[in-house]
């Protein structure tokens, strides 16, 4: 059983092809990153597994079910974008009635408030809460009824770094007991130890998708050797430079370490080279990070020409 | 129909957290017995003048407040749930717009209805405890049937606010439109009929004249309470139509329980096609 599955899907909102031919799928027990520019689609992607809006073309598939099915969506937990509540209500009262909505055991609703670190402020009214506790609030609520399938947009904005912590730490938990996990972020590095998969979206069409790994290979992107040189740096350069394969790479010196820019594929040859020649003290590896995978995706043209619409 | 009563009980007590039922409650029993009490003033007497009097007065006044505070209740029902960012997530829950409409409706709907009953109910109870030669079996009657007839028309005009709280997308707009409703009901029919009679100087056919009362929700509840009392010896301006309309008082409730399935049924229909 799929947590959900898209097939070819694109959706149309008033000409504007707003999806385009979006193939993705969850499994339980996996955390997925969806990342994108803003307007590039992940919160259409979000709307169509919770049933909100129809795909115009292509299939959509929720939990071996129909999107929208009531039956369906009381196992998916959601927590949106600047997540609100009713200001006049205190947080226990807020839960209780979507705890109702969702069939959801009332046991549950001091044990999530707890959880999440509301217990000192759930008989105080939402209007006083801050912009973190709303947030902790719209946490509990998705866990309401344990659910099979879990989206979160933007779950930490307003969590301080230890609330992040527990978060991450709670998550795992969650997809180790087989929930399928679907992540939107824009904060790269938070994430990036946290998820199994990770698929970037631009205008409408995914464009990558894979564990960080395989997007690594994808995107074969240079690794970064850090050398600090035995003698001199003109010393090592030069033994960078004997080595036939890598002669010519890009390299770049400052605080008496040498950075070499070398393929994956021929990063072995490189080190075993250099460690051959003696003119290495100290090696440093560095591999691209989730945040210049995406920045390679999505191209950096960034402010200037991503404006779209949500 | 669980889900359906968890929205309704969240209005409820909303209203009673509010104070919103107590409030309305309260203006309503002030206004009958003021009514009950002052009503005849103006002929130079101070005291319960008579029962089909007192409801008239009521009703007349009833035809002002009772829509007006209908709109109130229930003009933000789903654009103030838009607006406060709850509606995309409740539209996420095992829960479907007909569901979540129907119950805000079973909710503002018992609200009003509570409110009614209260508020005139006590200054009925009032009525027949303090005023020695009442009948008072006429006076339950009559408070019976001006108390269901004032919630029907709330209803109607709470279905009305959703129709339009479903349409548009900004709370102000709503509240604007709630007004234009209330105007054109209220005020405006009544003298465009008029204006119409007048104009065409007989010339438009007179069996269908009667009919367009239908047309008009508050017209329908007036003739309600004050044609079945006075034989159309009190009746004036378009009401003394009303006395031609061959359909009777069943013909009138009809009328008026319509005025509130159909709005509401054409308020779901908008809802669905709304975009989230």
């Amino acid at each position: 059983m799929s947590c959900f599955r898209l097939e070819n899907v694109s959706y149309r909102y008033e000409k504007a092809l707003v999806l385009n031919g979006v193939d993705l799928r969850l499994e339980p027990g996996e955390i997925l990153g969806l990342f994108g520019h803003n307007g590039a689609g992940k919160t259409t992607s979000i709307k169509l597994i919770l049933g909100l809006m129809t795909p115009s073309k292509g299939k959509v598939s929720v939990l071996d079910g129909e999107a929208g099915d009531p039956r369906i969506s009381q196992h998916i937990g959601y927590l949106p974008e600047n997540v609100m509540f009713y200001p006049q209500l205190t947080g226990r009262e807020i839960l209780a009635h979507f705890a109702r909505l969702k069939g959801a055991n009332l046991r549950q609703v001091p044990e999530l408030l707890g959880q999440v670190g509301l217990e000192d402020a759930m008989d105080t009214r939402v209007k006083t809460y801050s912009k973190g506790m709303r947030q902790r609030l719209g946490l509990a609520q998705a866990l309401l009824g344990n659910p099979r399938l879990l989206m979160l947009d933007e779950p930490t904005v307003g969590l301080d770094p230890v609330a992040t912590a527990d978060l991450y730490r709670l998550l795992r938990k969650l997809r180790d007991e087989g929930t399928g996990i679907v992540l939107c972020s824009h904060v790269l590095p938070g994430v990036e130890p946290y998820i199994d998969r990770a698929a970037i979206l631009t205008d409408g069409s995914v464009k990558a998708v894979g564990d960080l790994a395989a997007l690594r290979r994808q995107a074969n992107m240079p690794v970064t050797l850090s050398l600090e040189p035995e003698s001199t740096v003109a010393a090592l350069e030069a033994a960078v430079n004997n080595d036939k394969a890598s002669a010519g790479l890009m390299m770049r010196h400052d605080n008496g370490r040498l950075h070499v820019d070398v393929r994956p594929a021929e990063k072995m040859a490189l080190v075993k080279a250099l460690m051959a020649s003696g003119e290495v003290r100290d090696l440093g590896i560095y591999q691209p990070t989730l945040e210049d995978v995406y920045v390679h995706f999505i191209g950096s043209g960034g402010l200037s020409h991503r404006g779209g619409a949500q | 129909m669980n889900s359906i009563w968890t929205i309704a009980r969240k209005e409820l007590s909303d209203s009673f957290r509010n104070r919103w039922l107590v409030a309305i409650a309260l203006v309503f029993a002030t206004l009958a017995l003021g009514i009950a009490w002052f009503g005849a003033a103006a002929s130079g007497q101070v005291g319960y003048a008579s029962t089909p009097a007192t409801i008239a007065s009521l009703a007349s006044l009833g035809i002002f407040l009772i829509p007006l505070i209908a709109l109130l209740l229930a003009y933000d029902a789903i654009v103030g749930e838009e607006e406060g960012g709850t509606l995309l997530l409740l539209m996420t829950y095992p829960l479907s717009r007909g569901q979540l409409l129907f119950g805000k409706f079973l909710g503002h709907g018992l609200t009003l209805a509570l409110a009614t009953l209260i508020g005139f109910g006590v200054a009925g109870v009032a009525i027949a405890l303090l005023v020695e030669d009442v009948a008072v079996a006429a006076l339950a009657a009559a408070m019976l049937r001006f108390i269901v007839s004032t919630t029907l028309l709330g209803w109607g005009f709470i279905a009305l606010a959703y129709v339009v709280s479903v349409r548009v997308s900004e709370k102000p707009v709503a509240a604007g439109l709630a007004l234009a409703i209330w105007f054109f009901f209220v005020l405006i029919f009544d003298l465009m009929l008029l204006g119409t009679l007048v104009a065409s100087q007989g010339e438009f056919n007179p069996d269908l004249l009667p009919w367009l009362l239908l047309l008009n929700p508050t017209d329908i509840y007036r003739l309600l309470n004050i044609v079945t009392f006075s034989d159309g010896a009190q009746l004036s301006g378009v009401l003394s139509l009303g006395a031609d309309l061959p359909i009777g008082p069943s013909g009138l409730w009809v009328a008026l329980i319509l005025w509130f399935v159909i709005p509401l049924t054409g308020a779901w229909a908008l809802f669905r096609r709304r975009r989230i």
